[in-house]
């Protein structure tokens, strides 16, 4: 049997994923004696014109060409893994989507703001059927490296449907509203082990929210620690706007 | 000898977001030699309108995977030099380890997997593997070295954690120094054969007298701080930023075009060696020596050789800094706690701020204005590889001439190898427009 082959593709992204993928180090030449790499534009000239085995994208779909170019990756793909937050639910791109999109022109490029068109922010799932996904902003590269693994076995990869804080919980970490701080964990998919936390800083959200977000319980949390639930509605704002975490 | 030449790349490799090379020579004119940019644009400055400025560096640095810790670094330095803060002796040094990671790893990146393949007649770092396996091997060695160093002070490297205004949210403590010393050592082991793998590359020949911009400083080989010098004679404080980088939109590229003293100047690796040889580390000068990179060196494919006497110099300067803070110990009560602004711990003017900071492809700027509350009323970034977009196509427009006639596989290659000399980072050059607010 010959190596699976595989693509990576990206749009409108800062291109974080691929580097955490770059940055797998050896276990990235582990991984690659398992698969073969048909495309990925960062680290290599070939290009491929056949049929892929898994193709992975990330970034958000942001103009008529990448809407295109996810349509024709489907049509040449056996499987199809979104990865980051870009590519799952648009990520800190659907930020814009929040203001109109002529406005977002002017503010940037003045008065030639035509020459510079832009819709709003999409992910991937959006527009063709996704069968993989690994949220995150960047991509928690042992999570990448299981969904990955299923994908090749053909098996299905289940993303955590609980809370941050049970992983922040597991990790021994200060409750940041124990310290009278707003934060996204209790209403945000783990997956991560509580990464920002881990490291001092708060929960940003950046995984999406859960299916069947307790924000009852979270306007309760945040009633009791006296805090702002606008704060929190705008931290939603920073990687679910496009998701349309506002409407909640 | 042909006096025709068309070079067409759609969607060039190996440099970090989307460009296409397009040059049009007939009868020795030429019709047209440009660098299309041709990156979706992301309205950044538009997406932070109206936020936090303690949160601010969270989503700038989502502006370039690559580019993450110096874009926290300059979007802090804005914010900080906005509401008036001056960081501790220790958040300095911390940041400046920080930056030195940031610039190793990404110079690492571009010597072994962007630019290397070229000079070894290899289509990409992959296809290396079969013939410089060891090279590979210690190329991802050294980058996942800068990861864990990073992973130890920052969270991780992409999208850095406890880097914040202010200072840090966590402090290493005295295992994590020993830790990050123990990954710069191992770097600095890979460096000589790195340094013996470069000497083996031919770079191709060109000169093109170029202005050449960076900071500089009495103090040091200037990063974070120090004022803005021009190779041309002209030295001006950050804060007047705007006249020395006069961005202007051209209609092939949705990322603007700088100009100083003449119609282009470069920034980055060559231009911070060229402007600040003298503040080199001692091991640093000895790299150039064997690389025979000298000051004023004005062929810009040897950008690649600067960039490795560069991660000698970033090496062994973390190094010291590490060594200076293991011996003072680290202050623990310093950490930030996030969500402050809230608390009003660090007091918040009105006010406009400017950081300058040197970062693996260039002078990065980021300018913010804000109000009482430090919210953010204008933002403003230009990148390195904006600047260098102009240089880059002159240097084009030069090439041009010089290989009209030759194969067209050739010529082609020629004008690749000098775009990705400079290791554009096409994300970030369109991903962050100026904003002008009226």
């Amino acid at each position: 049997m010959s190596a699976p082959k595989v693509a990576f593709f990206d749009l409108a992204c800062c291109e974080g994923c691929q580097l955490q993928v770059a940055n797998l180090g050896e276990e990235l030449l582990d991984l690659l004696g398992h698969i073969e790499v048909v495309e990925f534009r960062e680290l290599m000239s070939e290009k491929w014109d056949g049929e892929y085995d898994l193709a992975i994208i990330e970034g958000s779909v942001t103009n008529e060409e990448a809407e295109e170019k996810v349509k024709e990756i489907r049509r040449r793909s056996k499987m199809v893994m979104a990865y980051g937050a870009c590519a799952v639910n648009g990520g800190i791109n659907g930020i814009k989507n929040k203001t109109p999109m002529e406005e977002n022109g002017r503010i940037v490029y003045g008065d030639r703001f035509k020459d510079y068109p832009s819709m709003p922010t999409k992910a991937v799932g959006d527009i063709i059927e996704v069968d993989y996904i690994v949220p995150g902003c960047p991509i928690y590269p042992p999570e990448f490296l299981k969904v990955l693994k299923s994908a090749l076995a053909g098996l299905e990869y289940v993303i955590p449907d609980h809370a941050v804080c049970v992983e922040c919980r597991f990790n021994e970490n200060e409750c940041m509203y124990e310290k009278g701080i707003n934060c996204m964990g209790p209403i945000t998919r783990a997956g991560c082990n509580s990464w920002c936390l881990n490291n001092g800083n708060r929960c940003y959200g950046c995984r999406g929210l859960l299916s069947n977000p307790n924000i009852h319980g979270a306007r309760d949390v945040m009633k009791k620690y006296d805090l702002d639930p606008d704060v929190i509605l705008k931290s939603i704002d920073m990687y679910n706007a496009a998701a349309g975490g506002k409407d909640e | 000898m042909s006096k025709n030449l068309s070079v067409n790349v759609e969607f060039l490799t190996r440099v970090e977001g989307h460009g296409h090379i397009v040059v049009d020579m007939k009868n020795g004119k030429l019709n047209k030699c440009e660098l299309k940019i041709v990156e979706a644009p992301r309205f950044f400055e538009a997406m932070v309108r109206g936020r936090s400025i303690f949160e601010l560096q969270h989503i700038t640095c989502r502006i370039c995977g690559i580019c993450s810790c110096g874009h926290s670094l300059a979007s802090i330095q804005a914010a900080e030099d906005a509401i008036g803060f001056t960081p501790s002796e220790q958040t300095t040094l911390l940041r400046r380890i920080m930056l030195h990671l940031e610039n190793l790893d990404s110079h690492i990146l571009h010597i072994y997997m962007l630019a290397a393949p070229d000079m070894l007649g290899k289509k990409s770092a992959l296809a290396m593997t079969a013939t410089h396996g060891e090279a590979v091997r210690r190329a991802l060695r050294m980058k996942k070295c800068c990861n864990d160093a990073c992973s130890v002070l920052v969270g991780r490297h992409v999208h850095p954690i406890s880097s914040t205004v202010g200072g840090f949210t966590k402090i290493p403590s005295e295992a994590d120094l020993l830790e990050m010393k123990k990954h710069f050592s191992s770097i600095k082991q890979d460096l000589l054969p790195t340094l013996e793998l470069a000497k083996t590359f031919v770079f191709p020949e060109f000169e093109r007298e170029t202005e050449y911009v960076s900071l500089t400083s009495d103090a040091g080989y200037a990063l974070l701080n120090g004022k803005v010098k021009s190779s041309k004679g002209i030295i001006k404080d950050k804060s007047e930023y705007k006249s020395l980088t006069n961005e202007y939109l051209v209609p092939h590229s949705t990322a603007k075009h700088c100009k100083l003293s003449g119609d282009s100047y470069m920034v980055g690796a060559l231009a911070r060696f060229n402007n600040n040889y003298d503040m080199l580390h001692p091991l640093a000068k000895y790299a150039a020596d064997e690389l025979k990179l000298k000051p004023v060196c004005a062929n810009a494919y040897l950008n690649t050789a600067a960039q490795i006497v560069e991660c000698f110099h970033f090496t062994d300067d973390a190094i010291q800094i590490i060594d200076r803070l293991l011996e003072k110990g680290t202050d623990k009560s310093e950490a930030v706690i996030v969500g402050l602004n809230e608390n009003e711990v660090i007091k918040v003017k009105a006010g406009r701020g400017v950081g300058a900071v040197e970062v693996p492809r260039g002078l990065l700027y980021h300018s913010y204005e804000v109000d009482d509350k430090g919210t953010i009323l204008s933002a403003d970034c230009v990148i390195p590889t904006g600047q260098n977009l102009a240089n880059i196509e002159l240097d084009m427009r030069q090439l041009a001439g010089m290989v009209c006639g030759r194969p067209q596989e050739e010529a082609t290659l020629l004008f690749e190898m000098m775009v990705r000399a400079y290791d554009p980072c096409i994300s970030c050059s369109t991903h962050v427009l100026e904003v002008d607010f009226v």
